[in-house]
């Protein structure tokens, strides 16, 4: 018997409360970075890329920060379930085109779960070099969920959401709006 | 879809499109992986490689080991000339008590066509073939064209020549269905005696005048006489063989167009190419080597990934 479950969809952000986030994110990281001249963005693939473009689009034209370095890291190689979990990464590109050596580095993603993917990526960042500090940035925080203790540094909401629920962030980039959706098996 | 169609390396015939693409794809991002200070990933640090070696090599030898080294498998080298095979045990023996020291993949180069899938019909583990006789070479095939594709693009309606030694080369026929696969046009080009019958089977088109080839093609891969599996003359003399089918700076300046060269090595200075041809700019022969460590990393990476999951089999 074929078992069909259905979705349940709710909004959780709209465009607005997103845009509010955004610039909050942005000053706390101009609050801490200051010029951004020893610092580096790094956005998570895939999902963590749309969030950096958004991030230093603002520093760039509405803070006035001239030179934002920023990079992209896969955390595929680095992952602890492989060949554990049935899901099958697909490796997408890395782009870090300078010294992470003594740099202050943020991590940027979308989504804040597990923590596994971050672990990843600290373990993928300690493949390139030794940063002085590695911060995380993260639009949502699904608290009580964690695998490992990883705690984001910079943060847009913290939801509750249990095992099985999905959360999806779409931008305006890729879709019609900035959106945060939650969705619930009925 | 993220998985080969595959559980193990035979050849490239058993291989679709969207293989291809999935293992250049992942090859692209382990290039940029082995161009890092380090050089390493730590994918693989539960697995155990051994690298079968029934016939010589250098560079595949090397390649493979290198590519398990830096996905951060552990490995065992072996080659015949050391082995209990002197002493009369059979490939399949061999293999099993290579297995029961808990080997979870193999690499094997064996002089006998079929013998990658033979093993992989009669024991269990994984097989990746790096060369059975005269039949199929996989890997070089995807770094042939893996390297193609980086310097011409999309190879869909590309013309590539494959000069030489064609009836005793596997590369030849892995190129042949690697690139028919992805879409290009192939043509093999040598003396009579050196082309198989069955080329035509294969969709290729065959000549014999190496300017004309020239002339057709946007790149060339130039391949070694095998002398070692000549049980009889060829041709009348290697003088004679290069003067016809070597390529020269003065054959390429006669055909006025840039073509792009390539040889799975190891060469033969002065037989098959000249030393200026071979360290042109248009001659690709040393990526292909660095993108081999590449592409045997994304197929190991990918076959292993498809490996009897972890957890379900505690």
């Amino acid at each position: 018997m074929i078992i069909l479950k259905e979705m349940l969809e709710r909004v959780l952000l709209d465009e607005l409360k997103i845009n509010v986030l955004l610039h909050r994110l942005s000053c706390q990281l101009l609050e801490f970075h200051g010029d951004f001249t020893e610092t580096v963005l790094i956005g998570l693939q895939p999902r963590g890329i749309f969030l950096l473009d958004r991030i230093v689009e603002l520093l760039k034209n509405e803070y006035g920060i001239k030179d934002v370095k920023v990079g992209k890291l896969d955390t595929t190689f680095y992952r602890d379930d492989f060949r554990r979990s049935k899901k099958i990464h697909f490796a997408k590109a890395t782009e870090l085109n300078f010294e992470v050596e003594g740099r202050k580095i943020v991590l940027i993603d979308d989504v804040l779960y597990t923590g596994r993917s971050i672990r990843a990526a600290l373990t993928a960042i300690d493949y390139y070099g030794r940063p002085s500090i590695i911060e995380l940035l993260v639009l949502i925080d699904r608290r009580f969920s964690r695998h490992l203790p990883i705690q984001p540094d910079y943060l847009g909401v913290q939801i509750d959401a249990i095992e099985g629920d999905r959360v999806r962030v779409e931008w305006k980039s890729e879709k019609k709006s900035d959106c945060v959706y939650i969705e619930k098996e009925s | 879809m993220n998985k080969l169609s595959v559980n193990n390396l035979l050849g490239v015939q058993d291989l679709t499109k969207k293989d291809f693409d999935l293992i250049f794809n992942t090859a692209s991002q382990f290039k940029e992986v082995i161009n890092r200070p380090i050089k390493k990933v730590p994918s693989l640090r539960d697995l155990t490689i051994a690298n079968l070696f029934f016939e010589n090599s250098t560079r595949t030898k090397l390649s493979f080991e290198l590519a398990e080294k830096r996905l951060s498998a552990d490995v065992i080298n072996f080659s015949s000339s050391q082995s209990s095979i002197n002493k009369g045990e059979t490939l399949v023996d061999t293999v099993n008590n290579i297995l029961a020291m808990k080997v979870d993949m193999i690499v094997i180069r064996h002089p006998y066509p079929g013998s990658a899938k033979f093993l992989s019909q009669n024991i269990n583990s994984l097989i990746i073939n790096a060369g059975d006789g005269t039949h199929e070479h996989p890997t070089q095939a995807l770094l042939d064209c893996f390297s193609l594709i980086e310097r011409l693009g999309d190879l869909k309606g590309k013309h590539i020549a494959i000069i030489g030694d064609i009836i005793h080369s596997r590369v030849a026929i892995s190129n042949i269905f690697a690139l028919k696969s992805l879409g290009a046009e192939v043509m093999i080009c040598g003396p009579k005696s050196l082309l198989p019958k069955y080329a035509e089977s294969m969709g290729v088109n065959i000549e014999t005048d190496l300017i004309k080839a020239l002339r057709w093609c946007d790149a060339v891969n130039m391949l070694r006489v095998q002398n070692e599996r000549m049980n009889l003359n060829y041709f009348p003399s290697t003088r004679e063989y290069s003067k016809l089918y070597g390529l020269t700076n003065e054959k390429i300046e006669s055909i006025r167009k840039p073509i792009t060269i390539l040889h799975p090595g190891p060469i033969n200075r002065g037989v098959e190419i000249t030393s200026e041809v071979a360290d042109s700019e248009n001659a690709i022969i040393l990526d292909q080597v660095e993108n081999g460590v590449a592409i045997r990393m994304a197929v190991i990476y990918l076959l292993a990934s498809k490996m009897k999951n972890i957890s379900s089999a505690e």
